[in-house]
């Protein structure tokens, strides 16, 4: 079944004008910043297709800004992003990109932090709020950000993937779906695991014990966790590095 | 989810004596294990959204970023004052359909039902009839746990999306979904509710996609007033016991038949229909100009 549950059809809750090119594009922006997780100084951002033809009309440039805000769907400073985006002193940029895309509705997002880190996503919004992140620092991946996702940069070496999942295991944690790619054989990969359950920071501390580890991003932008009540707005302040991150030196 | 067509749903409903909103919340919760009461409270919360964005578009400035839509919801409520519209009561939910669709192409919070392009049917039917009948916030949200299953077949069985099949996918199934769940908070029995769906789908059937300048404005905004309208219709029908000749499952059928037929150029790319009028030409040349200009 395409659609699983009521809220797939009722719902999202968003600020609009649209589902794919407003509701999407906040979720690929969020999606992204968890994904560098820590509050980016710079945002450059280049849409595709239809995102390129009507971003203006559609608010996809102040929706994926807001995303990268950490703000939800239905944000009420929505439309206000780029301003106070500014006003934290991010640098932002929009380009139209040509060349070959994967869906009409594509957005490459690069962005980075004050320590200099950087990371860069290509996300496609697939309809009614629904997107795909099909790409992550050059690796091929598939990951719906429906689900608490687990984002791990590691060695390509034989046992990695058993060690992480063996990890979920003694967690009680159930994958719903998991994608891998790497760059080279014994090189860098990329494994990227939606879960049903929240994800702890004790999983993380055990997951960044596992010694083919690089680093781990925590992309979880379903708010089924955080009890965010959606009539108020919280107050602006993006969320500090630790939260989305943990660096298995730590 | 224990059905996959409205029939069946039909008797479940039937089999275990219970509305299909209270079935859907059921079926909600098994789904997600989350508690039944979570996800009436977050369904409630969607309701609030819904009622605040009535009341967003019957009183606040709704331009929108392009400048080519707004206050057409206030204009149709100042009418429906000072003159005995030809719709009667029917106008208020017109009235309420237009508020919620002119806040979300301003960029204001809705919620999607199916889609932000139809977001304002629902709570149109929803809130005018809430205030007619004096019924609680309650008895509304089991109605949208009953609007959501009846967008659950649908969305599973053919589409909800414009990009996909064109207007009839989205504002088609938008007043599927209120006219069946409005049936039921009327005291329609779940089978009543089902021919409501198919009598007002079959209104819809071919609808195309083809918004100006590829915005959610013109003419989706005028298509929820409308749909709002033809949904209290439908309700009425079935209501009446009038039962929709073709089931309502095989009218979902022609709908993904007839969607899948539609050229690319009806299906929201605003390559054809009323986007590529030469009026609507031109609105796409000036949204470009105020794309190139500093500060958008």
């Amino acid at each position: 079944m395409r659609f699983k549950d009521v809220f797939s059809i009722i719902g999202p809750a968003m600020v609009g004008p649209s589902s794919s090119h407003t509701a999407g594009a906040a979720r690929i922006g969020r999606s992204a910043r968890h994904l560098l997780g820590a509050a980016p100084v710079k945002a450059d951002v280049v849409f595709y297709g239809s995102f390129a033809a009507t971003y203006a009309g559609h608010g996809t440039d102040v929706a994926i800004i807001g995303g990268i805000l950490d703000f939800s769907t239905d944000d009420a400073r929505i439309p206000d992003a780029i301003l106070l985006a500014e006003e934290l002193g991010m640098e932002i940029s929009f380009r139209e990109g040509k060349g070959l895309y994967p869906h009409p509705n594509t957005a490459r997002v690069k962005l980075t932090s004050e320590a200099g880190e950087s990371i860069e996503a290509v996300g496609t919004s697939i309809g009614g709020g629904n997107i795909e992140i099909v790409e992550i620092n050059g690796f091929r991946v598939k990951m719906t950000a429906i689900y608490p996702t687990l984002v791990i940069f590691h060695t390509d070496l034989p046992g990695v993937i058993a060690d992480i999942t063996g990890e979920l295991k003694e967690e009680h944690s159930n994958i719903g779906y998991m994608s891998v790619d790497r760059k080279s054989r014994s090189g860098d990969a990329l494994t990227v695991i939606e879960l049903d359950t929240e994800i702890t920071t004790d999983m993380l501390n055990q997951l960044g014990d596992i010694e083919a580890i690089q680093s781990i991003r925590v992309v979880d932008i379903t708010d089924r966790f955080s009890a965010v009540k959606k009539l108020q707005s919280p107050e602006l302040g993006p969320k500090g590095a630790d939260e989305n991150e943990i660096s298995p030196s730590e | 989810m224990r059905f996959r067509h409205l029939n069946e749903l039909a008797k479940l409903c039937a089999d275990e004596q219970l509305g299909i909103g209270a079935l859907m919340l059921a079926e909600q919760a098994a789904e997600s294990g989350q508690s039944p009461e979570a996800e009436f409270a977050k369904m409630a919360d969607y309701y609030a959204v819904m009622k605040d964005a009535v009341r967003r578009g019957l009183t606040e400035d709704t331009t929108s970023r392009s400048g080519l839509t707004g206050l057409d919801a206030q204009r149709v409520a100042a009418y429906n004052e000072r003159s005995s519209p030809n719709l009667g009561i029917a106008g208020e939910a017109m009235a309420y359909a237009l508020a919620v669709s002119e806040v979300n192409a301003s960029m204001g919070r809705i919620i999607a039902t199916p889609t932000a392009g139809s977001c304002g049917i629902i709570p149109g039917v929803f809130v005018s009839c809430q205030e007619r009948f004096g019924w609680s916030d309650e008895h509304m949200t089991y109605g949208l746990f009953a609007a959501g299953a009846i967008g659950y077949v649908i969305a599973n069985n053919s589409f909800v999306s414009g990009a996909e099949g064109g207007c009839q996918a989205e504002v088609g199934s938008a007043i599927g979904m209120a006219a069946g769940a409005l049936t039921e908070l009327q005291g329609g029995n779940p089978a009543q509710a089902v021919h409501a769906v198919g009598l007002a789908l079959k209104n819809t059937l071919g609808l195309i996609c083809d918004p100006v300048g590829g915005l959610v404005e013109v003419p989706c905004i005028v298509r929820n007033g409308f749909g709002a309208v033809t949904a209290l219709a439908a309700a009425d029908m079935a209501l009446a016991g009038v039962r929709s000749a073709i089931p309502s499952d095989e009218v979902i059928q022609v709908m993904l038949e007839v969607g899948s037929a539609m050229p690319e150029k009806h299906r929201e790319t605003a390559g054809g229909g009323l986007a590529q009028t030469p009026t609507g030409k031109a609105i796409l040349r000036n949204l470009s100009a105020l794309r190139n200009r500093p500060g958008n």
